[in-house]
Formats: C-alpha cells, structure tokens, sequence
C-alpha cells in the first residue's frame, strides 16, 4: 500500500473507508515489513521526547548555545497564567510549546526532527496543545503524528524539506501544513479536509525564505515555528468552518517547490540574506551581543 | 524510488540543534568509528566550509568526537562529549579549515590511530537531513552511506582479487545489493566497497584476507 500524491492518498482512503492516519500506519507496517504495534511504539517513543522537549523549558528554561534564544516558552506560558493572553489558551499554549521544542533544540537537548530539526516545534505545539484543550489520549495524539506523517512523506518525496533547498516554506511551512492536517483529523474533519488545511498552509507561507542569523537555528526559526502552529491552527479552523480552498494539496506541494528552487542562494539557510544580512543580524558575533 | 517511512518524516530522534550539522556530524564519526579495527587512541578532524564556519554554533565538534566515542545521535552524553574524552583519555584535536572553498559545505576529514597504532582517515559530508556518507578513505575517493552493511576491502588493483571477494559473499548465501570499486591507480591500492541488505557475518572478514592481495577488511553494520 503506497501513495505517490494527495490524490492517491485520498482515493485510498475512500476505498478502505479510513482515516489518513489508518492508511500511515498499514503502509508503514507493510513497507518496512514490521507489525503495526511495533510502528505504534516508535511513534509513542516519539512522542514522549516531543512532550518532554515541548514542556521542560516552560518549568525549566535554558540559554541556547549561540545565545540568541532562551526563556520564551516561559514567558509565554506566565503570560497565559496571569489571564492577559491576547489569543487564548489553545494558540497561546502551541505557540509555548514550539517555542520549548526550539529552545531544547538550540541547547543540544533531544528533539525529534519533525520533518527537520529546525521545525521541529510546530508539530508537537499544535497536537500537544489540541490534546491539552481538549483532554485526547496519547493514542489520538499518535494517530495525529502519522496523519503528520503522511504530509511530510509527500513533501519528501514530491518536493524538498530542506532549507538549504528550498527556503524556510519547505521545513516550517511543511511542518505546518503536517500539523494543520493532524488537526483536523483529531477535530473529526475527513482526510479531503486535512489535505485542504494542509493545502491552506502552503499557501499562506509560500516563498518563507530561511535566512537563520549566524547560521544558527535560533533567530527567526523559534519565532517562526510559534507562527507555524498559529498558521496552522488558523487553516484548521478555516476548513473545519467548511471553508474550501481554491487550489489542492498537490498543486500547492508543487508551487512551494517551484517557488523554492527559484530562491537565489543567498535565501537558503546560507546566513547571507533576508534577517542575517540586517544591521542587527549581520553584527551577530562581532561583540554586540 | 526508495521508501520514505513514517519515521524519515517524524524523525530523526536526535540531540539538536541540527540533522545536517549535529546528527549528520555524528553518524560520520560513528561510521569513522566503525571503520577501525582496534579502540581509538588519538584523533583529529578537520571541518571545512559551513562545518568550520557554524560548526561550533551547532556542536558540530561535540557530535563528532560523540560518534567517536560510540555515541548514536540520540545520546544525551553529545553534549558532554569533550569531558568524556577526557575522561576517557581520548587524544583530541580540530582544525577549522575556513579557507578551503573547492570542497563540498558539509565536509569533514577524521584521522584516528588505534592503540596498537592502526592509521586511518576518512572524509564524510553530511548530506542534509541526517543523511551522510564517506567521500575519501586513506586519500581515495569512495562512496558509501552506511545505509547498508558494508564490507570495505583494501586490495592491490590485481586481477581475480573482486572474483574473489564475491566468491567469499555467495558461498556465504550473501545478496549484494550495490558493489563499487575504487582505485588509486593501475596496479595500485584499490577499494572494493561491498553494500548488503542483510547483516554480514563477522568471520567474512576472515576469509577474504585469505587473497594474497588483499591488504585489509573492514566491516561496518547497518
């Protein structure tokens, strides 16, 4: 059982009559020839590093190594508590949590790469804050990551998850469009409308440059995985209201790629372009800081 | 087309802050590592391009001498890994080449000797992703990922010497999925890099050091 599109994806799922992630995990069991509890416990493993990235840094917070970052995903959660959040519990929590994920991330702790390690916040900002508001089960939040999973895996195969490839729209962008179709699936949307919300996402970030100050992954990456889950949350939203967009997965999953190969180098992951050449971002290490 | 699994996507579990300049750095000195015969004593990288320039800022350097240490990219000790070398009493050194631009960006050069004094060096480029593979062994150019069980075999460029090799694999019941071979020059040294599916059985190393122009064997598991 395999997809190569969207579109292969979605039939698969009519004619079996289930969920994206039900088809994630057959086709996992039956590819790498293993059974499909043993998929279950990885992606249980995967998400118990998630959560524990995600949630550290808000009762524990460290400086990363550059020292661009550190301390954000407390801020954000105090800011929540006081009752002052402007956003509410459910993106005021997905944005903490990204932003946990990237500060974890830049201090050598263990993530789990999601696709990459630069984005990797949005996917468990997203689900875990979902599982929070809504009190789902660590099984639903697997579910979810193989949902994830199946976006990733198309955008791995039909387009690049590389920065240095195709900018910041293939690694927090795909993030994003993974968890907005998580979402959905968990809110009990069908697969046309994860791939919809996914769809929404790549519209929303299409040409994100990746332009990381110093060539760290700290500066924009944190703020811009805390943006991913708001973005992706905001598609969710949009095709759960039976909001439809205009353009389909695969088409936006080959836009992104276009648009990507399209950006000069100096606005993939090479620190020559966009926020490293700023005043502010070029003067990163010449002793400001 | 190769299978993408659910696990490439949400994946690697790694310590960060990058696939391509932490765990990739890692899995190549693993790999380096498994490529010695004997425990390591002393050992020098050499970074080049964007590892030398941001290495340090992505622990490049620490995830390297982690590999070394047997670290897979997951280890909560990478961060550590320099007072654990010493502990270990692990000679260490690292060169940041900033100059070299006629080099792949992700490069590094590992030059181990072993307690009995085994030389060896190895080049790897981290591909992006967590992806890797060697470049360069003793200063020829090679190519394999440890992807796979690899057999690497330093020969003479002598005739009958890959008949040999693959004699070893089949009496074995060995299905090779990719062999390559690689040479300095007519008649000179010569590697055969052997890729298999399957595990490869550690007296293999044995028999095929049983060609008279055959130098050395080395064995890396997937």
């Amino acid at each position: 059982m395999d997809f190569k599109n969207g579109a292969e994806l979605l039939k698969l799922c009519r004619d079996k009559d289930a969920r994206i992630s039900d088809i994630m995990r057959w086709r996992e069991a039956e590819l790498s020839e293993t059974d499909i509890s043993e998929a279950d416990k990885r992606m249980h493993k995967a998400l118990s590093i998630m959560r524990e990235a995600a949630e550290d840094p808000i009762k524990d917070p460290r400086r990363s190594i550059g020292g661009l970052i550190g301390g954000e995903a407390k801020k954000l959660r105090d800011h929540m508590s006081s009752g002052k959040s402007l956003v509410g519990g459910l993106v005021s929590r997905a944005m903490a949590y990204a932003c946990g994920v990237l500060e974890v991330n830049a201090s050598m702790g263990l993530i789990v790469a999601a696709p990459t390690a630069g984005s990797s916040g949005v996917v468990p900002g997203v689900l875990l804050s979902i599982q929070d508001e809504y009190g789902l089960s660590d099984e639903d939040i697997t579910a979810g990551l193989f949902n994830a999973a199946a976006i990733g895996c198309l955008a791995m195969r039909n387009a690049t998850v590389a920065g240095a490839v195709g900018g910041c729209q293939a690694e927090v962008g795909v993030a994003s469009a993974m968890a907005a179709s998580a979402a959905v699936e968990l809110m009990g949307g069908q697969p046309e409308a994860s791939l919809g919300a996914a769809s929404i996402v790549l519209m929303d970030m299409l040409g994100l440059v990746c332009d990381p100050v110093g060539g760290l992954v700290e500066c924009p990456c944190q703020q811009r995985n805390a943006a991913g889950a708001s973005v992706a949350l905001t598609a969710a939203e949009m095709v759960l209201s039976g909001i439809e967009p205009f353009i389909p997965f695969d088409e936006m999953l080959s836009a992104m790629y276009q648009v990507g190969r399209k950006l000069p180098a100096e606005l993939r992951e090479t620190a020559l372009g966009g926020c490293a050449a700023t005043p502010s971002g070029s003067c990163f290490g010449c002793g400001k800081r | 087309m190769p299978f993408i699994s659910a696990f490439d996507v949400i994946g690697p579990n790694m310590i960060g802050p990058s696939s391509s300049h932490t765990a990739g750095a890692c899995s190549i000195a693993l790999l380096a590592r498994k490529m010695m015969p004997e425990p390591i004593a002393k050992v020098s990288f050499i970074l080049y391009g964007s590892f030398a320039k941001t290495g340090r800022g992505h622990g490049t350097d620490r995830a390297l001498l982690g590999g070394i240490m047997g670290f897979q990219t997951d280890d909560r000790r990478i961060p550590v890994s320099y007072e654990l070398a010493e502990e270990a009493g692990l000679e260490f050194r690292f060169i940041f080449d900033t100059r070299e631009e006629d080099i792949y960006p992700n490069t590094v050069d590992i030059s181990m000797t072993g307690e009995q004094g085994f030389a060896l060096s190895v080049r790897g480029e981290s591909l992006g992703g967590g992806k890797v593979r060697i470049s360069r062994i003793n200063g020829v150019d090679v190519d394999f990922s440890g992807e796979y069980s690899t057999l690497i075999v330093v020969q003479k460029d002598k005739p009958g010497v890959v008949a040999h090799i693959t004699r070893c694999l089949s009496d074995r019941g060995i299905n090779i999925a990719f062999m390559k071979l690689f040479r300095e020059a007519r008649g000179e040294t010569a590697y055969s890099i052997v890729e298999s599916d399957d595990r490869l059985p550690e007296d293999i190393i044995k028999k095929v050091k049983e060609n008279k122009y055959v130098k050395d064997v080395m064995l890396v598991q997937a």
